[in-house]
């Protein structure tokens, strides 16, 4: 009960306190979803089903090239566009899901294949006249145009994006709920046991891959739109991979509101560093690289796997 | 058409024994404590800046800096592995290679918050030495810094075979338990193998100077590179490393003489993939279970 009113509290605050915000304090906020989405979607097959995606980059990109280049070259609207590309994304996180499940790569090694698939595209659109080569593509923005995904204000980016997290979320908990989710916790726990014990541990891992890439690539376009400019290392690039993951471990891979709680500490901390400690290139990510590490000894189950143990300790 | 060939082979053999090093101390890493490690390519960089000023301050030749960095990045390494790693070993594996992320945050900004981002470069008088065999140019420092590289590979080979403390490295990769169980002390063989393993890509990273830039982020592509090799010759077998560099070496080169722009790193990244989903346990290795 308790619970449920927190909940119910935190999504009024989210949804009224934004428009009194000075602007810097919303683009923050902004980022926050941005990477609390990220890590929802990633974590539907590295936090419930274990297999730890370094490239979900790839899924990204796929994403807002596909959206961006339709809305230049045919006009097409990104709302429809990310549709578009999550479904190209799928298809490739189904390819790739596929070959890399079916010759048994696990742990290190998936990580490693979708590390590779990812940088592969970031070539290819390096490399590619027709997608902007490295000079990347510019979404021309006229103003405020709703049906085109494009505002005038930073506030309308901010609806949509709390938006999405909060589908993210709730497909997340309803994956989680669902026999799917069991047998993906049954396969991150041990993948052997899960199949001598019935689970399709092939259909299951590709169909939270499925989910998981549509997803991701609607981040992509999201991103498209709100920057209006996208290039190949800023959406191919391993930053994106890592920066889905990171909010969904230190927040506690497997869990619903882990990846969200992750990227509520997580961005702040990386915002912050970057905003004092500007004079100094570099500086704030040395410093976030250090938090990391100390998260990672201090909090090894995340931050939910933490307030867990604190609540099981009071009782 | 035949030049450009031999020329690239011979390009990509140079390169390769030095991917050959790096990715020995990786694969050697890989073998002891199971974790991918992505501070490795931040470590050689780190290398590459130690013989950078040792040659800038005191004038000292970048060949002669290993004796300096190899030392000092065994002891980094040891530490490294003492400090950051080792009190997490019973955390689950995705937690150490996030630390190994963290720590090449931590290094690469590290340098560039100490040395800012310009590219520096080691100008020596051999700098822009070469010879020509046939119609084919030979940079010698790059052949110095291949030469090295293997030299310093099969020493290494050497001490895993004949030492005690080489066979506990081995014994540990092989079978942790077993190696418990026949009262190795695993956790100082497990920093030992640490540094070793950022010895070797530092002394790397001092043998490229000569010919490389050095800059903050210069570590990164290597890294990748060695990820690359360590799979081809097979996580945690050392001598495959070695060979792996060579056939990545010349992969490379062959796709930069015949691709246009970056369009080589696809022909590495292919065979990358190619090698993981049909061979994982590497082209060398015997196959084990996955």
């Amino acid at each position: 009960m308790a619970a449920r009113l927190a909940i119910v509290l935190g999504l009024a605050l989210l949804a009224a306190v934004p428009p009194l915000l000075p602007k810097y304090a919303l683009e923050v906020l902004i980022s926050i979803l941005f990477f609390g989405y990220l890590g929802a979607c990633w974590n539907v097959l590295g936090g419930y089903g274990g297999q730890f995606s370094f490239g979900h980059a790839a899924f990204f990109g796929i994403g807002a090239y596909t959206s961006t280049l339709l809305f230049l070259h045919l006009g097409l609207t990104p709302w429809l566009g990310m549709l578009v590309g999550g479904a190209l994304a799928a298809g490739f996180g189904l390819f790739a899901g596929y070959l890399s499940f079916r010759y048994g790569l696990r742990g290190p090694y998936f990580s490693l294949v979708t590390l590779a698939f990812a940088e592969m595209l970031r070539v290819v659109a390096v490399n590619w006249k027709a997608v902007g080569s490295s000079l990347g593509l510019v979404v021309p923005s006229r103003g405020s145009a709703p049906l085109q995904f494009l505002f005038a204000g930073k506030l309308p980016y901010y609806y949509v994006i709390l938006g999405m997290v909060l589908g993210a979320l709730l497909i997340c908990r309803a994956i989680e709920r669902s026999r799917m989710g069991y047998a993906l916790a049954a396969i991150r726990e041990n993948e052997d046991a899960a199949e001598a014990a019935g689970v399709n541990a092939l259909a299951t891992k590709l169909s939270a891959m499925a989910v998981s890439s549509f997803l991701t690539a609607l981040g992509g376009t999201f991103y498209a739109q709100y920057f209006a400019y996208i290039d190949p290392s800023l959406t191919f690039g391993p930053a994106i991979s890592i920066g889905g993951l990171l909010p969904a471990i230190v927040g506690g891979a497997g869990t619903v509101a882990g990846p969200l709680l992750g990227s509520f500490v997580l961005t702040p901390i990386s915002e912050i560093t970057r905003a004092v400690l500007r004079g100094r290139a570099g500086a704030d990510v040395m410093l976030y690289g250090l938090i990391l590490i100390l998260v990672i000894s201090f909090l090894p189950n995340g931050l939910m796997g933490w307030l867990r143990s604190r609540r099981a300790g009071a009782v | 058409m035949t030049w450009l060939f031999s020329q690239a082979v011979v390009s990509g053999l140079l390169l390769g024994g030095v991917y050959g090093l790096v990715a020995s101390g990786l694969s050697l890493i890989f073998g002891v404590l199971r974790i991918i490690n992505f501070a490795h390519g931040a470590v050689m960089m780190l290398g590459m800046y130690t013989s950078y000023w040792l040659f800038v301050l005191l004038g000292l030749d970048p060949y002669l800096s290993i004796l300096v960095t190899g030392p000092l990045f065994f002891g980094i390494g040891v530490l490294i592995q003492r400090i950051v790693i080792e009190p997490n070993r019973a955390a689950a594996e995705h937690n150490q290679l996030l630390l190994t992320l963290g720590l090449a945050l931590f290094f690469e900004n590290l340098a560039l918050v100490l040395w800012q981002g310009d590219f520096r470069t080691v100008r020596v008088a051999y700098s822009g030495a070469s010879f020509m065999v046939s119609d084919v140019l030979v940079e010698v420092p790059r052949l110095i810094a291949a030469g090295g590289a293997v030299l310093i590979a099969l020493a290494l080979w050497a001490f895993l075979r004949m030492t005690d403390a080489g066979k506990a490295i081995r014994a540990l990769s092989e079978e942790a338990e077993g190696a418990m169980l026949v009262g190795i002390d695993v956790s100082r063989i497990r920093g030992v193998a640490f540094g070793i393993g950022s010895a070797c890509v530092a002394v790397a990273g001092a043998l490229v100077t000569p010919f490389f830039y050095v800059a903050p982020d210069v570590g990164e592509s290597f890294n990748i590179m060695a990820f690359v090799v360590v799979v081809l010759g097979g996580m945690g077998n050392f001598l495959g490393a070695l060979l792996g560099g060579f056939i990545v070496g010349l992969a490379e080169s062959l796709g930069a003489a015949f691709l246009p722009g970056s369009l080589k790193q696809l022909v590495v990244f292919g065979l990358f993939v190619i090698v993981l989903l049909l061979r994982p346990e590497g082209l060398f290795g015997a196959r084990r279970g996955r």
